[in-house]
């Protein structure tokens, strides 16, 4: 089996962020960052289906700068076996561009499984998956978190609002991964070693054009200091006037 | 003519509140253009009796599709259907919802169309030749301006920014077929689990009641769910620590890497505030919290707090608002 994961680096997220001087940025000074963690479950869950196939080659992709090669080299760490990186300085926020662009390399690798995170909480948007598949023409599951290949065929479970579906897909498919799959193991000190050694090829990447332009980031509005009602059930009425009173929501 | 083209979700045979909100949204758009909302519906046999609803909302036309195989959303012939009728109809601007569902079409549709696609907005406006939305990115903490160029502009909004408004058009109804057999879809669902049948679901309940690890043991959600019903239209959400310990199904999780909701009346029920959760909740109108220890950080986020024991506040808590909600 050919298996392709598209991997990012994103921001460790457990901070305050500051917008940049350009006003459309957010400031990197002391960001830590790592791979998307929906794409480090993705890479699990490919590296667990590379091992129960023989024959089978896990290949990792990621557009971006040169700094995205340290995302791609965590990611060989891990286990895969060869990374792509399509490098370009910037690349904008707009899904479509990067979909277009990532698709024209999966095109050329005839993949049996391509993964991709649900999402990436930078841009908090969701859609590169999807959108990527419907450029292919290949089918889609989004947000799985279950998932079995045999005989040709995938089953996975993804959960809607109030539902859980188990579906089933013929290959070659494109999957989303959402949280619960799987635990993405660490790298080890072995595989860190060997990763260094594992090929990692670099690609020009033509974006297209986006349609969509950043104006402006802001901080989101504080929401205003709360207040202790009191203790214990004695609380309780005091709470139940106030919705009913101020918040008005009862 | 800039037309708006509006996507309305349905669940069995009624439209969901977020398709209600499409319409809303989707209105306000073509009121600036001085144009025209079609809605497209899609559902199994007997939805055309919704679309009166759609017109009152502010639908010019109705496309109506129905077949025996919609009673469930088919992802393939969602996409197919809504992108041909985006493509034939020319649409300036194309509303979809961020539900899970609206997920995973609106991307679908949108690189069907060649459009972009903006997801999880909280404003739409237009200016000039673009068109003009506000989204959340890293998970909240920043707020995007993005100008859209280029027609369409796919844009799926976050239920619970704009309410559900009369503005009573037409609602001329077209009817329509499905752009592809739904028997010819490559996925194919060979089993759905419902959960808790009715339930409201998180993204749209005006109200959501989420249980932390507080709660101590998975029956305990029993409390959650009591003042649940107690508000009567109020969804249950978790923590992770929560749907990891498996006490609730992960669909259940509100988050950075769950769900997203933005309900009038947040209660967190024993749960500590990770930045993590707050992600997924912040933005709700009012939150209320309730937790033994009077430094947790879910009181830095809350309206209203109450420090205490979950067992013994939230059996009080859920008689109150049964006794206020009498006198209503
Ligand atoms: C990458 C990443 C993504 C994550 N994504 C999410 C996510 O999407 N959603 C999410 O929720 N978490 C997420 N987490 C986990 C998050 O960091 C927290 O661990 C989690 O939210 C804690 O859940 P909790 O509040 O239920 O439990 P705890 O933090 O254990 O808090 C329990 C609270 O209950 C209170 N309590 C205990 N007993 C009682 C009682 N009898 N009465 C009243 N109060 C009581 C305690 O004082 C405490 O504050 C993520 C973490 C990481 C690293
Ligand atoms: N620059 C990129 N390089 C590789 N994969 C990406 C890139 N951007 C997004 N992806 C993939 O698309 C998923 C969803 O991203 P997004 O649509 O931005 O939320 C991510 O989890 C990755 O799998």
């Amino acid at each position: 089996m050919k298996i392709a994961v598209c991997v990012k680096r994103v921001p460790d997220m457990d901070v305050r962020f500051r917008i940049a001087t350009d006003n459309v940025s957010v400031d990197e000074a002391g960001l830590k960052f790592d791979i998307n963690d929906f794409d480090a479950w993705a890479v699990e869950a490919a590296l667990q289906l590379r091992d129960k196939n023989a024959g089978s080659e896990v290949t990792v992709i990621s557009l971006g700068p040169d700094v995205v090669q340290e995302t791609i080299r965590k990611a060989l760490s891990m286990g895969v076996d060869r990374g792509i990186q399509l490098k370009t300085d910037k690349v904008p926020f707009d899904g479509l561009a990067i979909a277009k662009t990532l698709s024209e390399e999966l095109k050329a690798g005839s993949y049996d499984l391509i993964f991709f995170g649900k999402m990436s909480p930078d841009t908090s948007n969701g859609v590169v998956g999807p959108m990527t598949a419907e450029l292919l023409g290949l089918p889609c599951v989004t947000a799985i978190s279950s998932l079995e290949i045999a005989d040709g065929k995938g089953t996975a479970k993804r959960e809607l609002e109030g539902a859980q579906e188990i579906v089933e897909f013929p290959l070659p498919a494109v999957l989303t991964v959402d949280e619960g799959l799987n635990t993405a193991r660490l790298p080890s000190l072995k595989g860190i070693m060997a990763a260094k050694k594992k090929p990692l090829e670099v690609k020009p990447a033509q974006i297209p054009a986006p349609q969509l332009t950043v104006r402006k980031l802001e901080l989101p509005s504080e929401r205003k200091a709360g207040r202790v009602v009191g203790e214990g059930a004695a609380a309780v009425p005091e709470l139940v006037k106030l919705l009913q009173t101020e918040a008005k929501v009862l | 003519m800039a037309n708006v083209f509006a996507f309305v979700e349905t669940r069995g045979a009624d439209v969901r509140k977020v398709g209600l909100e499409a319409v809303t949204a989707a209105r306000q758009i073509a009121d600036k253009f001085n144009s025209e909302v079609h809605a497209l519906l899609l559902g199994p046999p007997g939805i055309a009796a919704k679309a009166a609803q759609l017109g009152q909302h502010g639908a010019d036309v109705v496309i109506v599709v129905e077949h025996a195989a919609l009673g469930n959303y088919n992802p393939e012939v969602a996409t197919a259907t809504a992108a041909d009728r985006i493509k034939s109809g020319g649409y300036r601007v194309a509303v979809f919802s961020t539900s899970a569902q609206g997920r995973d079409l609106a991307p679908r549709v949108a690189a069907r169309v060649g459009a972009s696609v903006v997801t999880d907005v909280l404003t739409v406006d237009a200016e000039g030749d673009s068109i003009v939305v506000r989204h959340p990115m890293n998970i909240g903490k920043v707020i995007a301006t993005i100008a859209i160029d280029g027609s369409p502009a796919v844009i799926a909004m976050r239920p619970n920014v704009i309410a559900p408004a009369q503005n009573a058009r037409a609602g001329r109804v077209e009817n329509a077929q499905p752009a592809i057999d739904p028997a010819s879809a490559r996925v194919k669902v060979i089993e759905t689990k419902q959960g808790g049948g009715g339930k409201l679901d998180l993204a749209e309940a005006p109200v959501v009641i989420a249980g932390g690890r507080g709660l101590k043991a998975a029956e305990n959600f029993k409390l959650v769910e009591d003042l649940a019903s107690a508000f009567g239209n109020a969804a249950v959400g978790a923590t992770r620590a929560v749907t990891d310990d498996g006490w609730r199904p992960h669909a259940d999780q509100i988050g950075q890497t769950g769900r997203l909701v933005s309900p009038e009346l947040y209660i967190a029920v024993g749960i500590s505030g990770a930045v993590q959760h707050l992600a997924g909740m912040r933005t709700s109108k009012t939150i209320v919290a309730i937790n033994k220890d009077k430094d947790a950080p879910i009181f830095k986020v809350a309206d209203y707090g109450i420090v205490g024991d979950v067992f013994e506040v939230v059996p009080a808590l859920t008689e109150a608002v049964r006794e206020a909600r009498k006198h209503h």
